[in-house]
C-alpha cells in the first residue's frame, strides 16, 4: 500500500435549510490520500471548512461499514458512486484519478425533502414499513422456533431479500423516483416465509397505497434501482412484489 | 472512600438460581391492563434493547415516545454486528444447557458479572429465537428447514444462531418491524434525529429528558413515569473503534452526572482482527471476523524496519509470535491475549504497513495445505471486503491487521430490575454494566440486548409503576425549566469559545491517550499520567475550541462538539477505574499484576467486586461504592491458554 494522494476538485450541492434555493459550490482538495475512503475525504474538506470558520458540508453517515445505511449522495449521477455493489463510505479514492472533478448531490426525489446539503428526508421508507412491514407478533406469543421449519431455498431468498438496508439509492437512481424495489424487498422477504404468510395480502396492500400516497413513482422497469444497490438486491423481487399484489387483489 | 452499605441494593431475589427469574416476576406487582394506557415512558435509543422495549412496552399498553440520533431507528449500531447470536437451545445435542450458557458467560466475564443477572440471561436466551423466528428473522438454515447453528468464539458447543454475517442487522430489522407496528398503532411515537441532552429529575426520580432536535435545534422537554437508556458503549472515547461514528457516552454520562452510578467504566473490550489505521484521516474501524484466525498465522518480521514485501520475507526471518508464545492454543488464543501480543511486537518495533502498527494475517499456507477454493468458501466474503477497503489481495500477499476497541462492558450501573440508583431510570443493553464482567464473549452482546428489552423490563418495569407513587408532572416543572436552561447554557458556551482548534483535532489527541494510556495495557505511571493529560485537553477544548454556525440549526459540529466535551470527563473517570483496580481481569491488563509467563493475575480476595462511581462535580473525586460479587454456584478459577 503506497502513500499515494491524488488532487480533487469537488462541486457540492450546498442547501441551507429545506425551504432554502440551494447551488453549487466548487471546492479544490488537494492530496488526499487514496487509501481513505470517500466519507473520510469529506471529513478532509469539513475539518479544513471548520478550522476556516465555515459551515461544513452536511452529509449523512453512521457506521461507516456499509451496513445502516445511512449515507449516500449522487456522485457524478451515480447513486453512492462509481464502484458497484458499495455504499459510498465502503467507495475508496482509489476508485478516482488525479485531477478528477467530482459533482456531489443529493438523493433527488419528491418524497426525499432535502434537510441540508446532501442531507435528505427518508422517513417515507419508514412509514411505509409502519403500515405493514412485520409479521404480527407480539413478545411473548412465538411457538418455538423448530416448530416452524422453512426449505433453506426460501429462507436463503427470503434472506436475499432481507439484506436491504433502507438507504434509498433505488429511489435516488430511479428515473420516476419510485421505491417499489425497496417495497419489493419487505414484501419478498416476508412473502417467501411462512411466518408472513397469514398476513400477506393485507402487507401487501397497504405498504403499496403508502408508497403510492407518499409521493413516490411509478416502475417502469428501467432496472436502475437494482444497478444502484449497494446489496445489489435483484429486481426480481419487484417481480414477486407484481404478483403478490394481483393476488391481493382477489 | 465509602463503600457499599444500605446505598447499593442489587435485588437480587432469594432462592435457588434456577427459580430466581421464575420466583421475582411472580412476586413483582402488576400494572392493570387497563392502567398500562395511563403510564408514559420514555426509551432512548433504538438499537437491540431499545428497539425491542419500545416495542414490546407498546405491545402491552404503555404509551411510548421512544428517541434515536439517525434519521430512522433501523439504523441504531447493533446493526453492525456479525457473528451471532448464542441461545441454550441444544438443538444440536452437544451437551449445551442453560447452565452451561450461564456458567461459560460467567467464567468469560472472569468472574467479574453478576450470577444471578448472568443465569437469567441464559434461560430468556431461549425465548429469543423464538420470539425472533417468529417475526421473520432469516436465520441461517439447514437443508431440512430447521435451524442452523455454529461454534463461535472459542465456545465448545454449537449454540450460536446466526443470519449470514449479518447478523445485528436481521435481529435489529426483526426488532424494527415489531416497533414499527405499534408506531402504526400509535402506540410509539418516534421522534428520530433528536438526541436526548440532559435527564431531568424531579423529586429523586427520574421524569423526563431534555432533548434537541438536530434538524431544527430546537430544545424540547419531554416527561415521563419512567426513562429507559438504551444508549450503547462508549468504545469512541478512544476516538477510532468499531463503533458508528454517533455512537456516544453522552446520554449515559448525563445520567450520571444527574447522580446515577456508573460502574466497570474500565472494562472495554478490544477486537484483535480489524483492519488497521491507514493515516490520520482515519475516522472509524472495521472488523473482520475473528473466525479468520482459525486458518491465518499471524507474524512479524524478525528484524526491525523489514521494509521487503512480505511474500519476499523467508519464513526464517518472520516471527510467529502467538505460535512461539502460546504453543498450545497459538493463533486462537482469546481476543484479550491476541490483542495485547499485537500491541506488544507493535511496541517493539516489530509492526509492518505504512504506520507500523499492524501485524500479517497470513493464508499462504493454509491455501498450500488446503487450496484456494477451500479457503475461498470459507472466508471469501471476508477477503472481499478486505480487499475492498485496502485494495490488496489476501489470496496473493498476506492481510494486516491490528486490534481496536469493540464493545464496553462497563456501563451504569442497576440492579436486577435493570433499575438504575435513580428510581425510574432504567438502563438496558451495552449501556449498563450487568451481564458481562469484565469481558464479553462472542455472540453475547445481541443476546443480551434483546434480552433485556424483551423479556427482562417488560416485568421490572411493570413492578417498579405498580409500587412507586408518582405525582403528576408536567413539563413546566421548575426541574424541567432549570435542566433545559442548564442544556442552553452549555450550547451557548460551546459556541461562544471561539477558539482555533475543531472539534475532531481535541477527539483524536484524546483518542491517542486513551489508546496509549487506557487501551490494551495499562499501568500505575499511565493512568497518573493520562489523567493529568485528559485535564489539560479538557481545559484546553474549552479555551480553544472552534464551534461554527448556530444552535437552531442542523449543525454538525455543535452535536460532535457536545460529545466530545463529555468524553473529556468521562474519560477520567475511565483511567480512574483503571488506576484503582489493581489487579488484572479480563480486559482490563494491569502490568504490575501478571503471572511469571506473563498472563493477566486476577485478584479475588482484594477485587471480587463491581466498582461503582458517583460523580461529585466535574474536576471532584469520585465516591467509590463497592457492590461485592459473591460466586455460590460457579468456582472461581484462573484463565490459562499456555
Amino acid at each position: 500500500m503506497g502513500a499515494k494522494t491524488i488532487n480533487l476538485t469537488l462541486k457540492i450541492w450546498r442547501q441551507k435549510k429545506s425551504d432554502a434555493a440551494g447551488n453549487f459550490e466548487t471546492y479544490d482538495v488537494p492530496n488526499v490520500p487514496t487509501d481513505v475512503s470517500f466519507l473520510e475525504m469529506l471529513d478532509m474538506l469539513n475539518e479544513r471548512l471548520e478550522a476556516e470558520g465555515q459551515e461544513p458540508v452536511a452529509f449523512d453517515h453512521d457506521c461507516r461499514e456499509g451496513i445502516c445505511g445511512m449515507c449516500g449522495a449522487m456522485v457524478n449521477g451515480q447513486a453512492h458512486g462509481p464502484e458497484s455493489g458499495s455504499t459510498l463510505c465502503q467507495t475508496h479514492m482509489r476508485t478516482f484519478k488525479d485531477g478528477d472533478t467530482l459533482v456531489i448531490e443529493p438523493w433527488s426525489a419528491n418524497a426525499f425533502p432535502v434537510l441540508k446539503d446532501l442531507v435528505v428526508d427518508r422517513s417515507a421508507f419508514d412509514h411505509i414499513v409502519a403500515t405493514g412491514g412485520y409479521v404480527s407478533v407480539r413478545t411473548g406469543s412465538a411457538p418455538d422456533a423448530n416448530e416452524i421449519p422453512i426449505p433453506k431455498v426460501d429462507a436463503d431468498t427470503a434472506m436475499d431479500a432481507a439484506a436491504c438496508i433502507g438507504c434509498g439509492a433505488c429511489v435516488a437512481a430511479c428515473p420516476n423516483a419510485s421505491a417499489m424495489l425497496f417495497v419489493s424487498a419487505k414484501v419478498s422477504h416476508l412473502a417467501h416465509l411462512p411466518q408472513g404468510k397469514v398476513e400477506a395480502k393485507e402487507r401487501v396492500r397497504a405498504m403499496v397505497d403508502t408508497m403510492d400516497s407518499l409521493g413516490f413513482g411509478n416502475c417502469s422497469n428501467a432496472r436502475e434501482c437494482e444497478a444502484a444497490c449497494p446489496k445489489e438486491i435483484s429486481v426480481e423481487h419487484i417481480a414477486k412484489l407484481n404478483r403478490e399484489f394481483a393476488s391481493a387483489l382477489f | 472512600m465509602s463503600t457499599n452499605g444500605t446505598v447499593l441494593d442489587s435485588k437480587i431475589p432469594a432462592g435457588p438460581l434456577a427459580d430466581k427469574w421464575d420466583q421475582h416476576k411472580f412476586n413483582l406487582k402488576l400494572v392493570n391492563p387497563a392502567n398500562k394506557r395511563k403510564f408514559n415512558i420514555i426509551v432512548v435509543g433504538t438499537g437491540l434493547a431499545g428497539a425491542s422495549a419500545a416495542a414490546t412496552l407498546g405491545e402491552l399498553g404503555y404509551n411510548v415516545k421512544s428517541f434515536c440520533v439517525q434519521d430512522s431507528p433501523r439504523r441504531a449500531h447493533s446493526i453492525a454486528a456479525q457473528g451471532g447470536i448464542n441461545a441454550a437451545k441444544n438443538y444440536q445435542n452437544d451437551g449445551d444447557s442453560i447452565w452451561r450458557l450461564f456458567y461459560d458467560t460467567v467464567k468469560g466475564g472472569d468472574f467479574r458479572a453478576r450470577e444471578a443477572n448472568v443465569y437469567r440471561l441464559a434461560q430468556v436466551s431461549v425465548n429469543i429465537i423464538d420470539q425472533c423466528a417468529a417475526q421473520g428473522v432469516p436465520f441461517a438454515r439447514e437443508y431440512g428447514g430447521l435451524l442452523a447453528n455454529r461454534s463461535f468464539g472459542g465456545a465448545q458447543v454449537s449454540r450460536t444462531f446466526y443470519a449470514r454475517g449479518q447478523t445485528g442487522q436481521q435481529l435489529l430489522l426483526g426488532a424494527y418491524s415489531a416497533m414499527s407496528r405499534m408506531i402504526g398503532a400509535g402506540k410509539i411515537e418516534m421522534h428520530a434525529r433528536t438526541e436526548m441532552l440532559d435527564l431531568v429529575v424531579v423529586d429523586g426520580k427520574a421524569r423526563g429528558i431534555i432533548s434537541r432536535n438536530l434538524v431544527t435545534g430546537k430544545i424540547e422537554r419531554h416527561v415521563a413515569d419512567a426513562v429507559l437508556l438504551c444508549t450503547g458503549g462508549y468504545g469512541n472515547a478512544y476516538y477510532l473503534s468499531t463503533n458508528a461514528m454517533a455512537s456516544n457516552v453522552t446520554a449515559a454520562y448525563r445520567a450520571h452526572k444527574r447522580g446515577a452510578f456508573f460502574a466497570n467504566p474500565c472494562y472495554v473490550q478490544v477486537h484483535p482482527t480489524c483492519i488497521p489505521v491507514h493515516g490520520d484521516s482515519q475516522s472509524k474501524l472495521t472488523l473482520m471476523s475473528e473466525s479468520l484466525r482459525n486458518d491465518g498465522r499471524v507474524w512479524v518480521p524478525k528484524a526491525k524496519g523489514d521494509k521487503r514485501h512480505p511474500n519476499d520475507i523467508p519464513d526464517s526471518e518472520r516471527y510467529y509470535y502467538l505460535e512461539e508464545r502460546y504453543p498450545s492454543f497459538g493463533n486462537l488464543v482469546p481476543r484479550d491475549v491476541a490483542s495485547r501480543n499485537a500491541k506488544l511486537v507493535c511496541d517493539d518495533g516489530l509492526g509492518v504497513g505504512e504506520t507500523g502498527y499492524a501485524v500479517y494475517l497470513d493464508f499462504r499456507d493454509a491455501i498450500a495445505r488446503d487450496g484456494e477454493p477451500v479457503i475461498e468458501q470459507k472466508y471469501g466474503n471476508l477477503f472481499e471486503m478486505y480487499e475492498k477497503i485496502t485494495g490488496e489481495n489476501p489470496y496473493k500477499e498476506p492481510m494486516r491487521i491490528y486490534p481496536a476497541v469493540h464493545y464496553s462492558m462497563g456501563g451504569l450501573w442497576v440492579d436486577y430490575n435493570l433499575m438504575s440508583n435513580l428510581p425510574g431510570l432504567f438502563v438496558l443493553g451495552e449501556a449498563n454494566f450487568s451481564d458481562h464482567g469484565a469481558n464479553r464473549l462472542g455472540a453475547s452482546a445481541l443476546m443480551q440486548g434483546l434480552a433485556d428489552g424483551y423479556f427482562v423490563i417488560p416485568a421490572t418495569l411493570g413492578g417498579y409503576l405498580a409500587t412507586e407513587k408518582l405525582d403528576p408532572v408536567t413539563t413546566d416543572h421548575e426541574s424541567f425549566k432549570a435542566t433545559e436552561n442548564e442544556t442552553t447554557e452549555r450550547i451557548n458556551k460551546l459556541l461562544a469559545v471561539n477558539g482555533s482548534r475543531t472539534v475532531d483535532s481535541f477527539h483524536k489527541e484524546l483518542g491517542k491517550v486513551m489508546w496509549d494510556k487506557v487501551g490494551i495495557a495499562r499501568n500505575k505511571e499511565g493512568l497518573e499520567q493520562a489523567r493529568k493529560e485528559i485535564k489539560a485537553i479538557r481545559e484546553e477544548f474549552w479555551q480553544n475550541v472552534k464551534v461554527n454556525g448556530e444552535s437552531e440549526d442542523f449543525n454538525l459540529s455543535l452535536e460532535k462538539a457536545g460529545r466530545v466535551a463529555d468524553f473529556l470527563e468521562f474519560t477520567e473517570l475511565m483511567a480512574h477505574d483503571a488506576l484503582l483496580r489493581e489487579e488484572s481481569c479480563g480486559c482490563h491488563l494491569r502490568e504490575e499484576y501478571q503471572t511469571e509467563e506473563g498472563e493477566a493475575k486476577r485478584n479475588d480476595d482484594d477485587f471480587c467486586y463491581a466498582a461503582v462511581w458517583e460523580h461529585n462535580g466535574v474536576g471532584k473525586e469520585w465516591t467509590m461504592h463497592k457492590e461485592d460479587l459473591t460466586f455460590e454456584n460457579v468456582e472461581l478459577t484462573q484463565r490459562s491458554y499456555k
